[in-house]
């Protein structure tokens, strides 16, 4: 087997053992890579466990840009004796298997179609360092410098990220830029691989960013004062980027009191509870959760949209149902937060393709929200939110303003304007609200979960009760002019066929489109990027005989939306479902597109390999 | 009917208060409970405290959960907003609020079912992060509106209509708030007004989380022989361990001292809480002795009632959060969006 021989284009992971301190050492490996200049995707692979469980880093070295997962490892780095076996078949025929060579392993372990590059690392620190915790730590960024060696990556770009990363702690620095040189020594005399990594100049002005602190700034820059929330994962680094950002950025000059409330709540009921108390008085607010804290504030959603409150949420979905795989992700909370509690209810999503959406997404669902009088819910998923992507860098319009809404001053009723807190006085199914504590004799209003009529009023009658809920629907459909419309683009040649996706799903799947191309497969294609859907979306559907649907829950939930608010026949949308909790990627989507199309006589008719 | 408005005429020698309101502007629609019911007593309580203390009705929020007592904040401070919330869930929607505006009152007003049951969780987690409030229960020991099922503040052993005995033990609110760090802590009862109404107005002026349990026979469900929350039997039982004036910096001072076993208490804000012991042995300040008179007269089957805590600096939610002294809700885009040049420096510690 010839080894692969790839420039700038091939996929290493790094298998490693939870809380060993790996994935500082495995970030400064991507990071550097991003410093020569070239693109990566990154993704960890983590047990829902501290310390002491398997855990992964995969770097896919991507020169094209591409964001997804490839699948597929061309380099292996094995630091998890117990993960062995797993590892090493997971590589590539012709690829290479990095490893620790102190204990000696029969050659029953490894493969003849693999290159295996042994290196005494344990025995390397144990003779440096005599502290147990060093021997461990060191380990990784040992292992980083003969890396930097094997790829041809340059060490000073290395050294450059530990000067900045260890910034004013000058000991810590020259202890990893030792350790760095020692591994970089010990495989610089061995040579290099077949997989290198040369300079360029694609990377540039772009930032590498999680989606939940881009979420956490969104907000910040929203004017968000209030986050109540309650620790899950995948969403808890939301609340903590939140703070962590209102520190630095909202603090009172001065005296340094915060303009902001951050509240760890006792649970999601509280979350969502003080999310909504905060909102009624004023306060754009917000909380951060996963699916089964969705689950629990149902009740609470229900309240917010008949009471027509404000609120924020951002879902961070996992694997579900129940407690699903909390380290893995999904798109499966689609409809839970679409019709949100019982009764009659439907609530506005919103649905960020990468960390850049995510911040300006996250900043207009409170423009959204007052607006609209409405819970708003961001849609993100632990792809998007726990991984760094490579995106354009975050920009700001200063002579943005917050639009708050319809909300009546003081002045609006000392000069008589007619308030009803139901009334739709402009048609649009929006009414006017009053900020508590407004006016000393106007614009008081009781706020009911129950029956109202359009003064607030209480009331049992039926006629009251309906007028209400047609009411909500028509604010329903105004939604549709203030939610971000679709993107829509065409296949270079003219088709029949289209395909439609949302979310994290993007990043393989225009990858995967161009492979289609390649292989005479066209396809229309429309990102959704809300809910609820503009007229745009179903006139895309109507304009193809087939259109695949690409999401990642079993139940094809988006596929389910579409037919049930568009009354779209349902065999014109295939479902192509992708939910083992792991990344989608390109070459997935592709080989399903492509069995499909070939049954749905989508042309060509030719298979296409995986 | 609530939506039946009392007369808008009204008797023109009606007394007003310091800031032209008659005790009018301070009530709400005709009430919807029963003839009879406690609740309505501590609506006319809660009333005549704001009226007395000339607040002005749209500076306080009132908020409330599910059931009989979570309805009554319809038939008070009419010009106040209101918010009829979640059943167990007012304390965390209280809190929100709070939070967006520290300037305004934060009237709470709850029931056992409400708060004992399905809300315990909520309201001790609000107790114990010391919000600024007044929280009231209005504990008749019974579900009212789904018809006579016993509440977990029944006490056991006690009869229901209907003749079943409660077996279970049940839940003091006041103990629970005193343990999780309520600074001012009462018991009243809806039958005695001349007792509640200083004890609301203090509750009112304390800056922190406030407490007031009043028991609150229900006349419909348990207003019966065998019942430890009828009108006779807490009449019977009523173990008050002191009165108090309530003298506000709002109000000229006109009390009368009386002779004896007076003790004035200043509040965070210059108002004086004029205590008149008739237990020689109690103290208001003491927590570990409050609980163990609690209890040991608990057990005698006595309801102990008055001011039975108070903390004389307390700190309250905002103080633990740091907030700056306007009201998070009033904050524009110059102080809360930091703009394109921040982002700058954020972009550049990711690359």
């Amino acid at each position: 087997m010839k080894p692969i021989s790839r420039v700038n284009d091939f996929v290493v992971k790094f298998s490693n053992v939870n809380g060993s301190g790996s994935a500082s050492a495995n970030a400064l490996f991507a990071r550097a890579v991003l410093r020569m200049g070239v693109p990566v995707a990154a993704r960890n692979i983590f047990p829902s466990n501290i310390q002491g469980l398997p855990t992964w880093y995969e770097v896919r070295v991507v020169e094209d840009g591409w964001r997804g997962r490839r699948g597929g490892i061309d380099l292996m780095v094995a630091m998890n004796p117990e993960t062995w076996s797993q590892d090493v078949a997971e590589i590539e025929p012709g690829g290479y298997l990095f490893y620790d060579s102190t204990k000696p392993l029969p050659p029953s372990r490894f493969r003849d179609d693999i290159s295996a590059i042994g290196m005494p690392i344990t025995a390397i620190c144990n003779a440096e360092y005599s502290d147990a915790r060093q021997r461990q730590l060191f380990k990784n960024i040992v292992y980083l410098g003969a890396l930097a060696a094997l790829l041809s990556i340059d060490p000073a770009e290395v050294e450059r990220l530990l000067a900045e990363q260890y910034k004013g702690k000058e000991s810590l620095l020259e202890a990893n830029r030792k350790a760095f040189r020692m591994g970089y020594d010990f495989e610089t005399s061995h040579g290099a691989i077949g997989l290198k990594i040369e300079r360029r100049d694609k990377v540039g002005e772009r930032i590498f960013l999680d989606g939940n602190k881009a979420a956490a700034l969104g907000a910040l820059y929203g004017g968000a004062t209030l986050c109540a929330w309650y620790p899950i994962t995948p969403s808890s680094s939301v609340a903590e980027a939140f703070a962590a950002q209102c520190h630095k950025l909202r603090a009172e000059p001065g005296t340094g009191r915060h303009r902001y409330a951050i509240v760890q709540a006792e649970d999601e009921l509280a979350s969502i509870g003080m999310v909504i108390g905060g909102a009624w008085n004023g306060a754009r607010s917000f909380t951060a959760t996963s699916g089964p804290g969705i689950s629990l504030m149902q009740e609470f959603i229900g309240l917010a949209y008949f009471a027509e409150i404000p609120a924020v949420l951002f879902d961070v979905q996992r694997g579900s149902p129940s407690t699903g795989m909390p380290t893995k992700t999904q798109q499966a909370d689609l409809l839970c937060c679409a019709y949100a509690s019982h009764g009659d209810t439907k609530h506005v999503l919103l649905f960020p393709e990468d960390p850049k959406e995510c911040f300006e997404m996250g900043a207009q669902a409170f423009d959204l929200a007052d607006r609209l009088q409405t819970p708003i819910f961001v849609m993100l998923d632990l792809d998007i939110g726990m991984q760094d992507w490579l995106c354009d860098p975050l920009t700001w319009d200063d002579d943005r303003r917050m639009d708050r809404g319809k909300v009546m001053s003081a002045a609006d009723l000392e000069a008589g304007k007619e308030f009803g807190r139901y009334l739709d006085r402009d048609g649009d199914g929006i009414p006017s609200r009053t900020i508590p504590g407004t006016h000393p004799k106007r614009g008081a209003f009781f706020t009911r979960g129950t029956s109202k009529d359009r003064y607030a009023r209480y009331t049992e009658d039926g006629s009251a009760y309906v007028d209400n809920m047609q009411r909500l629907l028509r604010k329903f459909e105004t939604a549709k002019e203030y939610v971000p419309a679709p993107v829509i683009e065409r296949a270079h040649q003219p088709t029949r066929a289209g395909v439609i996706w949302y979310g994290s799903t993007g990043a393989p799947m225009v990858e995967s489109l161009v492979a289609l191309e390649k292989h005479g497969i066209h396809l229309d294609r429309m990102r959704i990027r809300s809910f609820p859907f503009a007229d745009a979306v179903a006139d895309f559907v109507a304009e193809h005989e087939h259109v695949f649907v690409v999401e990642q829950n079993r139940d094809a939930q988006l596929r389910t939306l579409l037919v049930n608010e568009c009354g779209i026949a349902p065999e014109r949308l295939i479902a192509i479902l992708h939910y083992d909790g792991n990344p989608l990627t390109a070459r997935f989507i592709t080989r399903e597109i492509a069995e499909k199309a070939a049954l749905f006589n989508v042309k060509p008719l030719r298979k296409v390999a995986p | 009917m609530t939506y039946l408005a009392k007369p808008k005429l009204h008797h023109p020698d009606l007394p007003q208060n310091k800031l032209g309101y008659t005790r009018r502007d301070y009530e709400g629609p005709v009430s919807t409970l029963c003839a009879g019911c406690g609740h309505d007593s501590i609506s006319a309580a809660i009333i005549q405290a704001f009226f007395d203390l000339a607040i002005e009705p749209h500076r306080v929020a009132k908020l409330s959960g599910i059931g009989c007592s979570s309805k009554t904040p319809t038939y008070f401070l009419g010009q106040s907003h209101g918010f009829n919330s979640v059943h167990g869930r007012m304390p965390s929607v209280l809190t929100g609020a709070a939070l967006a505006n520290r300037d305004l009152i934060y009237l709470g007003v709850s029931g056992d079912g409400d708060s004992a049951s399905i809300g315990i969780g909520q309201f001790a987690h609000v107790m114990r992060r010391g919000v600024n409030m007044v929280y009231i229960v209005e504990n008749n020991g019974v579900y009212g509106l789904t018809k006579g099922q016993f509440s977990a503040t029944a006490d056991k052993g006690s009869k229901a209509k209907r003749g079943a005995v409660n077996s279970d033990e049940p839940i003091d609110l006041v103990q629970l708030a005193l343990v999780l760090g309520a600074t001012f802590v009462a018991r009243g009862f809806s039958g005695d007004k001349e007792q509640l109404v200083p004890l609301i107005k203090a509750a009112v002026e304390h800056r922190g989380a406030a407490f007031i349990d009043v028991v609150s026979p229900c006349v419909a469900f348990n207003n019966h022989p065998g019942s430890t929350k009828s009108y006779d039997y807490v009449r019977a039982h009523n173990e008050a361990v002191n009165r108090l004036d309530f003298v506000s910096v709002r109000e000229p001072i006109t009390a009368t001292v009386p002779a004896g076993g007076v003790r004035d208490v200043l509040m965070h804000d210059g108002g004086t809480i004029r205590l008149r012991k008739l237990h020689p042995e109690y103290d208001a300040r003491n927590k570990v002795g409050a609980l163990a008179y609690l209890e040991a007269h608990r057990m005698q089957g006595e309801v102990v009632t008055g001011l039975l805590y108070v903390q004389d600096d307390p700190s309250d939610l905002h103080e633990s959060q740091n907030t700056v002294e306007v009201p998070l809700n009033t904050l524009g885009d110059d102080a809360l969006v930091p703009g394109n040049a921040a982002l700058a420096d954020f972009n550049a510690s990711l690359r």
